[in-house]
């Protein structure tokens, strides 16, 4: 939109009327100072008026220095109105704008910053996550724009995936990771999964069953009530042996990686009500450039999963992150 | 002529009680807002969390602290000016009692979450309304006292009480406009604002900056006009000055307010107008500090063993100074900087600590003896340890939070040599910590000067007796 050609006003009369009224405002207050200056002044005396016993004014004129500063800040007010937009749709001399001075501040930005940026964009994803340079401008963008969720570290908290731990949501192929950043995430789990007639009991009977995959402490019995569930309520997403998948963000039950937590309560309340989580998409926000460089970042960062590797059970993941649903991928076979 | 006409003094006694004990409440829960900012872990249950104290700590201090001191103030000085006791006695008793309802409505709904989410002027529509009648009884009252006056000229200190009260009401009832409504039920009241977008944002801080403008100068300027004066033993220094202050001040207030929203929505030349009127206006506050100190020339060894006087006078320095500071915000490259740190807070408490805060103060104890039936107050020395209290408290405060504004406007604004941002919002935060706890400091110190001045108070009434046969002094006839 050409915002220089528009007008804040809906008629033409408001403008002169605000033309109008501020001109006659701003010189208004040098000519009240200036017919004021002209009444008569006695200094040392008083005006002879006298209320509450004692209090009186002496007629001291105005003092000079503060004359002066108040016509030169009127004088000052006038002349800014001329260089710069004060009366309605006038210009100022200067062609000054808030949006102008935007948008020189960014093109300039631009034509300084970009070549840093664009050097690395032909670079394999791989060839910039060794790339020292890089790997710095990564950092710093990643501090700015992910730090508040993933964490300064990049070890995520609950509910917002830990990066470096080699377990993806979504895939941790340069490709999968760049997709992500680019296009954002929104991991849906539904309450009660597939089967949601399933009553409180049978919801704790699945969730044991789901903790014996990846050996946490769960009631035999009910794990093997929940085995039963499990085809009708889960497997539909993540999978017959509980894998998941990462091609939708279904996150894989049989790793030590959960993305709330591994406490049966959590467990519960994930299955119960179900969970949505959401990555905001900023490719078009940040541009090719600067997400490429974090896509090398975050894949540098200890879990990035090679383009042709194929997903496989995750390994020695810690304790903590990912699971049931999110953001970001399951199945990496790095550590 | 009328024999034993008195002053009415219950009403102003009632008053400067009140502005001490809601000084400490409204500075109280200043400080454990400040503290919660240092130790969050403060923030216990919802009713006491920093966003619901905030609105409190200001509606405290502006309203109820400043409020009560304004009342007491031009109720006390409009009686003698005017040579007449005030109108509408039963009007005037039922703005205190109006007043105080509103202060204790204020406290329960802040808390509970009520708000109509606009600054300084959170109150639900049913208090909105309820201030606007208390409003319009202190405006028949107060200018029905000044129609009543014996002397032929209105003294300077009711054209500025005057100017605040009108321009107040304006303020009021054009920045409440809301269609009001209730969520569920005859309890739980909740607005929509009349304005919409930039509009709605303009008509705040057009009301925002007003009530800085008049609420906290225009009235706080009245009180200096009168007691400043009176407790020099000297006459105002200029006539003229005041005139030309007063109208360049209340014209030009009216056009600041866009100042709050530099870079914005808001159009390029409303917020030209509003940097260029915010610069004029430096000349027109500036009369108020030079008629206030100027008065005392000739006077000044009262400064050494005065400290009531050292208030009024401290208190014009930092108005002085603020009043300075405002208009070079005001600049948009300046603000550019300034704005959304902590450089903002400070330059309000260093109008409301060092300029409304100190004045009212002053003024209080100069009343207290007189609607007592003292000469003086029950310690002079405990005013002292109370004004240097308040002077550090504020020095701390406002040193502290001008470092950390204008630190944490360069850090957000420093970028590497790839354009990136140096620091990470968290880091100006972890950065702002030192501060903070100054910050605390300084306010806990003059929390502690108002406890003092609470047991000064209570020692003086205590040896004192309720004055109410104070007669109606006639004018005096020009010399």
């Amino acid at each position: 939109m050409d915002f220089k050609n528009t007008s804040d006003f809906v008629s033409g009369f408001w403008n002169f009327w605000v033309i109008g009224v501020s001109l006659a405002s701003i010189v208004g207050c040098g000519v009240f100072l200036l017919i004021q200056d002209k009444a008569k002044t006695s200094a040392g005396n008083t005006t002879g008026h006298v209320w509450d016993e004692t209090l009186q004014e002496y007629s001291n004129p105005l003092p000079n220095w503060w004359r002066w500063m108040f016509y030169i800040t009127v004088i000052f007010g006038l002349v800014y109105v001329v260089l710069y937009p004060g009366l309605g749709n006038m210009a100022g001399t200067f062609g000054w704008t808030m949006r102008g001075q935007y948008e020189d501040e960014m093109k300039k930005a631009e034509e300084q910053y970009a070549p840093k940026f664009n050097q690395f964009l032909k670079m394999d994803i791989v060839a910039v996550a060794a790339n020292p340079e890089a790997k710095e401008m990564g950092q710093r963008l990643f501090l700015t724009y992910c730090a508040q969720c993933h964490g300064s570290d990049a070890g995520g908290t609950a509910s917002f995936p830990n990066l470096k731990d080699g377990d993806w949501l979504w895939g941790g192929a340069p490709d999968k990771i760049k997709e992500t950043i680019v296009a954002g995430r929104t991991g849906v789990m539904t309450p009660k999964g597939t089967k949601p007639d399933m009553d409180g009991e049978q919801v704790k009977d699945v969730v044991h069953y789901v903790r014996s995959l990846s050996g946490l402490s769960s009631d035999s019995i009910r794990a093997q009530r929940g085995k039963d569930l499990y085809p009708q309520a889960c497997a539909a997403c993540h999978g017959p042996d509980g894998k998941g998948n990462a091609d939708a963000g279904y996150p894989n039950l049989t790793d030590k990686v959960w993305l709330y937590s591994s406490q049966e309560a959590s467990m519960m309340e994930t299955v119960t009500k179900g969970r949505t989580n959401q990555m905001p998409a900023f490719g078009e926000f940040l541009g090719p450039a600067k997400v490429h460089l974090l896509t090398a970042y975050v894949w540098g960062l200890g879990g990035g999963v090679k383009a042709e590797a194929k997903p496989a059970a995750a390994a020695a993941a810690p304790e903590g992150m990912s699971g049931m649903a999110g953001t970001e991928g399951m199945a990496a076979d790095k550590k | 002529m009328q024999s034993q006409a008195t002053y009415n003094y219950k009403v102003v006694r009632q008053f400067a009680v009140m502005t001490v004990i809601w000084g400490i409440v409204g500075m109280l829960v200043g400080v454990i807002i400040a503290a919660q900012l240092v130790w969050p872990e403060l923030n216990v249950v919802e009713w006491l969390s920093y966003g619901r104290l905030r609105p409190l700590h200001t509606n405290a201090v502006i309203f109820a602290f400043g409020g009560c001191a304004l009342f007491a103030t031009s109720y006390y000085s409009v009686q003698r000016t005017s040579h007449a006791t005030l109108f509408a006695p039963g009007l005037a008793a039922f703005t205190f009692w109006g007043w105080q309802l509103i202060i204790v409505l204020a406290a329960l709904s802040l808390p509970l979450g009520f708000t109509s989410g606009k600054e300084y002027a959170e109150l639900e529509w049913p208090i909105d309304i309820l201030i606007t009648v208390v409003w319009v009884s202190y405006a028949v009252v107060f200018f029905g006292t000044l129609m009543k006056r014996k002397t032929p000229h209105i003294y300077v200190s009711n054209w500025f009480f005057g100017g605040f009260i009108l321009t107040v009401a304006v303020l009021h009832l054009v920045n409440s406009a809301e269609i009001p409504v209730f969520a569920e039920g005859m309890l739980t009241p909740k607005s929509y604002s009349a304005y919409a977008g930039v509009q709605d944002a303009m008509v705040q801080w057009w009301y925002g900056h007003n009530a800085v403008g008049f609420f906290l100068t225009a009235g706080f300027l009245g009180m200096m006009y009168y007691f400043v004066p009176k407790q020099a033993g000297r006459p105002v220094y200029s006539y003229r000055l005041s005139v030309v202050h007063f109208w360049a001040l209340v014209f030009t207030y009216m056009w600041a307010g866009p100042h709050h929203l530099h870079y914005t929505a808001l159009p390029d030349w409303t917020q030209s107008l509003g940097m260029i009127f915010s610069l004029i206006l430096l000349a027109p506050s500036w009369g108020g500090m030079i008629n206030g100190i100027m008065t005392l020339s000739g006077a000044w060894h009262k400064l050494r063993d005065d400290p009531i006087l050292k208030f009024m006078i401290t208190s014009l320095s930092f108005y002085g100074m603020s009043t300075f500071e405002g208009p070079m915000m005001s600049i948009k490259t300046v603000n550019a900087l300034s704005h959304y740190t902590d450089w903002t807070v400070g330059h309000v408490h260093s109008g409301a600590l060092g300029w409304v805060a100190m004045i009212a103060i002053g003024c209080t104890y100069y009343i207290i003896p007189r609607v007592f039936g003292k000469t003086e107050m029950h310690s002079t020395s405990l005013i002292n340890v109370h004004f240097w209290l308040a002077t550090l408290g504020t020095v701390l405060y406002i040193a502290a939070l001008w470092i950390s504004g204008v630190m944490q406007g360069l850090m957000w604004r420093a970028t590497n040599v790839d354009g990136t941002l140096t620091y990470s919002f968290v880091e100006s935060v972890k950065a702002s910590y030192p501060f903070w706890t100054i910050r605390v400091v300084g306010g806990t110190l003059f929390l502690t000067g108002m406890l003092i001045m609470a047991y000064n108070m209570f020692m003086t009434m205590a040896g004192g007796r309720a004055v109410n046969d104070a007669p109606v002094l006639e004018p005096a006839h020009a010399h």
